[in-house]
């Protein structure tokens, strides 16, 4: 009973810290013609709601692909639909058909804000209490203090609450897949992990440890008896799901394709802003977006992520266990982010989910957030973050030494580069020749340890050594 | 680096929980404030442009200065640290001025005036019977810096409506530590400078002055606890006398030496605003209100009382309320000034005979400050937090005090969220329900520290729940009916009347613990 309080005592504390981050700017605040990722949601359930669905997908005249065209699969649709009739219940004038384009006030801020405290709380806050609940090691009172730390997250918060988007949606389902997937329940989180795919292409990125992790399971029961069975459920489940999700566009062959081709935008090069993987990396030093031609790049792109991502996954269908998993899905999450194509800082998150010690990931989002008018609130949640884990970790793991000796020197050093790092974007102005010199070297920053922490991870998985319990807390 | 090692292991919680706190507040420094803000930045610009001998004077703001005069010293000194955020203002022309340097400025302010809060909580938390070797949780010091620190009430008065209350409230508890730490001249001091700083705790002064001559000038009691007429200390007294003294010939010496002291009081004292604040206290007078309101519809529908001949009750009155009764008697501000009296006195007579140490002080004074506020004239919410902080460091030593404390504060707090978002009504919706929320984390926390059964009996738990309902009908269910265009105070009303019961119910509770409790020195009975 006890636990539950403490449980619900951080549950309070994260929605206080959302509820408290909520009142600030979101992404395209009072910025016309374009506005921001908060007017494409608003967008979103205007054409959801007063176009067919044949249409949503689709250039006419009533839908401006150009105009935050939808280039997310159709769960996300469906999800705007129905934020759509609640809006219009409240106030018809938030989803009118092109009258509503850029509509910004007060109460509808208000809305959109409970509509991601409302998924969030549904789906994301549960799959984590479980997750910690059941799958953390340690005492109660750690298992309390990582579910704190993990809804204390700066960075979904702030990009939920903040920038705006429905990340705990498809995160949170992703959550409840692998939750399912630990229990032992394989239907379950094929399930929502199909559910999570269906709602973002991101999560793609977790796709292939699933895949393998399930694969393996199944030939492990040997594929000739119960394993073959199992397989056959398995897919069945996937299959179903999927048809269930895309039904409306399946009457005719042209919706499907036009759907592959929003949500996989290759038309679109390499990388856009700056972004902490290797393609923007690289392109400071040769300049690889003019230098190639868009079908190599492509093809580059996808090797080089093959190529990252084929150990942890060949390890993980040989040896299907849980703590596998978990690393084979940072891993993966990772190889995707640094070297694949179009992607978004945003997409970090899907790695973050399942690490402890997320600080980088969330600085290396500071010059997205700092153009969304988010400084004070990115600057109070990481110190919040920040103190709150360390003062836990020391706490909870008993050394007797100062928690300054604990970390390896380098940590300090990245916390400190960091720190610096995020004082000059603010207060310096850069030199006229670079522009853009100080979101490319926060990129470049957090790039050098994505790289670090991709092989670190990579080693702890295909080396597996005999530690009971790794320094940095990789649940 | 800040975040290295805590010093020792037993004080680290604190620091965690002041520097979280404080982390919310920072987030809070962008929401919503109100015309506080602007009363403020007003005081800073007239204590930094004008001479001493003008500030009592100026008027070009409404806002004019009515806090005694070290406040005013305190607004001077802040204002020339504003001078580096933005001069703009100090101007005092410069109504309204909002720009973003002003607001950073005066929230961090507020933000860091707290760490005298954080300092007088730390110096009570040293006054508690700790229990040893049990793990934190249950450590009544660490329950106690919760409920101060991280009080939700002063949360939204202080950092969203805009108050510097975290700072006097650290000027009252330090000084009832030093009582509690029998270190009186210090106490006394400390409770001077704050009256001097904010005179709404002159309702507590009556507990002070009892207490303070019946323990401290009478040096010694009798075996059964009564008066020894001859301990009596001269010399305790005068200087206690010169304390007092002195520091307010320091704070309006100036001023009485201009000839200025009526004007000074007649800006302290306003005695023209109505009995009720536009928002209904919930106090007794809330109630009466009502039962009023309650006979004269149904006096005029029995035909008991012509309708022609009732004053026009004003029930959509704006700030000041001028409210004329039409079947009870009308209230006076002398009337409630007898009442006030009246209702602390029985508190007041028990210390005096049967002083129970500076427990029963403090339970004394809470008595007063409640009294105080459901009695008095023009009685502003806020008020309510000046009974229920002190009241925590009696709840976490006894399971009555507990439970009078929940009660309290729950309804007290609940009562305060009108003061949120008033202009932005839509946005009210969800922060009621967060910030609701996360005060029952208030009570989770205090429910699970009492192993020893349920806290509460089941009426008083109904009535609390009660209080969910009552939030969706205000909210949700009343604006979509018809009655809010002709009544839109109904669901305020409501809520101040549904809160004075439960008030009233923790003052009755309140003044039964002091007058019943075993005036023994030895360990009050937590049972």
């Amino acid at each position: 009973m006890e636990n539950w309080s403490l449980f619900s005592l951080c549950v309070l504390l994260g929605l206080t810290s959302r509820w408290a981050v909520s009142f600030h700017s979101y992404s395209g605040a009072g910025k016309p013609p374009m506005f921001g990722d908060y007017e494409a949601q608003r967008h979103w359930q205007e054409v959801t709601y007063n176009l067919p669905v044949h249409e949503w997908y689709f250039n006419t005249t009533n839908n401006d692909l150009n105009y935050w065209g939808l280039d997310y699969p159709p769960l996300t649709a469906y999800h705007s639909l129905v934020c759509a009739y609640v809006a219009k219940l409240l106030n018809p004038e938030w989803v009118e058909l092109h009258a509503s384009r850029g509509y910004e006030s007060h109460s509808h801020k208000l809305f959109m804000r409970a509509t991601v405290l409302f998924t969030d709380i549904l789906i994301y806050i549960p799959a984590v209490l479980l997750y910690c609940f059941y799958f953390c090691d340690g005492s109660s009172k750690q298992k309390v203090a990582t579910a704190l730390c993990i809804l204390l997250y700066p960075g979904l918060i702030l990009i939920d609450y903040g920038h705006f988007q429905y990340n705990s949606v498809s995160l949170g389902l992703a959550l409840w897949g692998i939750l399912g997937l630990g229990l032992g329940w394989d239907l379950f989180g094929s399930l929502a992990f199909t559910l999570a795919l269906n709602y973002k292409q991101m999560e793609l990125y977790h796709s292939l440890p699933f895949f393998c992790y399930l694969l393996g399971k199944c030939i492990k029961q040997g594929l000739t008896g119960r394993g073959f069975f199992q397989l056959a459920k398995i897919s069945l489940t996937v299959l179903v799901t999927f048809a269930l999700c895309w039904m409306p566009f399946l009457s005719d062959p042209k919706q499907p394709l036009q759907v592959l081709h929003r949500l996989f935008p290759f038309g679109r090069g390499l990388f856009e802003d700056k972004v902490a993987n290797t393609w923007c990396s690289l392109n400071v030093l040769i300049k690889i977006k003019t230098l190639l031609s868009r079908e190599t790049q492509l093809f580059l792109s996808f090797a080089l992520t093959l190529l990252f991502i084929l150990p942890s996954s060949l390890k993980l269908l040989s040896k299907p266990n849980l703590w596998q998993f978990k690393l084979a899905l940072v891993n993966s999450s990772l190889a995707f982010f640094l070297f694949s194509f179009q992607v978004h800082e945003k997409s970090i998150l899907l790695a973050a989910l399942l690490m402890f010690f997320l600080f980088v990931f969330f600085h290396s989002m500071l010059p997205l957030l700092v153009k969304d008018g988010l400084l004070l609130p990115y600057v109070v949640t990481s110190l919040a973050f920040l103190f709150l884990s360390l003062y836990l970790l020391s706490h909870l793991t008993r050394t007797n030494e100062p928690l300054f000796w604990y970390f390896p020197f380098h940590f300090w050093f990245s916390l400190v580069a960091m720190a610096v790092l995020s004082f000059t974007s603010v207060w310096l102005e850069p030199p006229a020749k670079f522009p853009d010199l100080f979101p490319v070297l926060v990129s470049i920053l957090s790039f050098l340890h994505f790289l670090g922490f991709i092989i670190y991870f990579n080693l702890v998985q295909l080396m597996e050594p005999q530690r009971k319990k790794s320094q940095k807390k990789t649940n | 680096t800040v975040m290295a090692a805590p010093v020792t292991n037993d004080q680290s919680w604190f620091f965690a929980l002041a520097l979280g706190v404080s982390f919310l507040k920072c987030l809070l420094i962008n929401a919503y404030h109100s015309t506080d803000f602007e009363v403020h930045r007003n005081w800073l610009a007239l204590t930094h442009s004008l001479p001493a001998a003008q500030w009592y004077y100026e008027a070009t703001s409404e806002w004019t200065l009515d806090y005694p005069p070290l406040f005013a010293w305190f607004e001077y000194g802040l204002s020339h640290i504003a001078r580096f955020f933005d001069k703009e203002m100090l101007v005092v022309q410069n109504l309204n001025y909002a720009s973003p340097a002003t607001i950073l400025f005066q929230r961090l302010s507020v933000i860091v005036a707290d760490v005298v809060f954080f300092y007088a909580v730390k110096e009570c938390c040293k006054c508690l019977r700790e229990d040893k070797g049990k793990d934190l949780l249950g450590k009544p010091s660490f329950i106690l810096t919760v409920l101060l620190l991280w009080n939700f009430g002063l949360l939204i008065v202080d950092h969203i409506h805009f108050q510097y209350n975290g700072f006097l409230f650290g000027v009252l508890l330090l000084s009832i530590a030093r009582h509690f730490q029998n270190r009186h001249f210090e106490g006394a001091l400390l409770f001077s400078i704050l009256l001097n700083l904010k005179h709404i705790y002159l309702y507590i002064a009556p507990a002070y002055g009892i207490y303070l001559l019946r323990c401290f000038c009478f040096t010694q009691s009798n075996a059964d606890g009564s008066l020894q007429w001859r301990s009596f200390s001269v010399v305790r007294l005068v200087t206690l006398g010169t304390i007092v003294l002195s520091t307010f010939s320091v704070s309006f010496g100036p001023f009485i030496a201009l000839g200025q002291l009526p004007q000074v009081l007649s800006r302290l004292f306003p005695f023209k605003r109505g009995l009720c604040h536009a928002y209904w206290a919930p106090n007794i007078w809330a109630l009466y209100n009502i039962a009023d309101k309650a006979f004269s519809i149904l006096g005029v529908k029995f035909k008991l009382l012509d309708i022609n001949k009732l004053p026009k009750a004003s029930m959509t009155g704006g700030l000041v309320q001028e409210f004329q009764h039409s079947v009870l008697p009308s209230v006076s501000p002398l009337a409630t000034l007898i009442c006030t009296v009246l209702s602390i006195l029985p508190a007041l007579f028990r210390i005096w005979h049967r002083p129970n140490g500076a427990r029963g002080f403090l339970r004394c004074l809470v008595i007063c400050a409640l009294g105080s506020f459901m009695f008095g004239w023009h009685v502003h919410e806020k008020a309510i937090l000046m009974a229920i902080l002190p009241l925590s460091l009696l709840a976490v030593e006894s399971r009555e005090d507990a439970r009078i404390f929940l009660i309290l504060s729950i309804t007290g707090h609940y009562s305060l969220f009108p003061l949120l978002f008033t202009t932005q009504v839509a946005h009210q919706n969800i922060s009621h329900v967060a910030i609701y929320n996360l005060h029952i984390g208030n009570v989770i926390l205090h429910l699970f520290f009492r192993k020893g059964g349920a806290l509460l009996n089941p009426l008083e738990a109904t009535y609390l729940l009660g209080l969910i309902p009552l939030e969706l009908i205000c909210e949700f269910v009343y604006p979509l009916t018809v009655w809010q265009k002709t009544f839109p105070f109904l669901p305020l009303m409501l809520t101040s009347v549904y809160c004075a019961l439960g008030v009233t119910y923790a003052f009755i509770r309140l003044y039964i613990s002091l007058l019943t409790c075993s005036d023994s020195t030895k360990k009050i009975k937590t049972q």
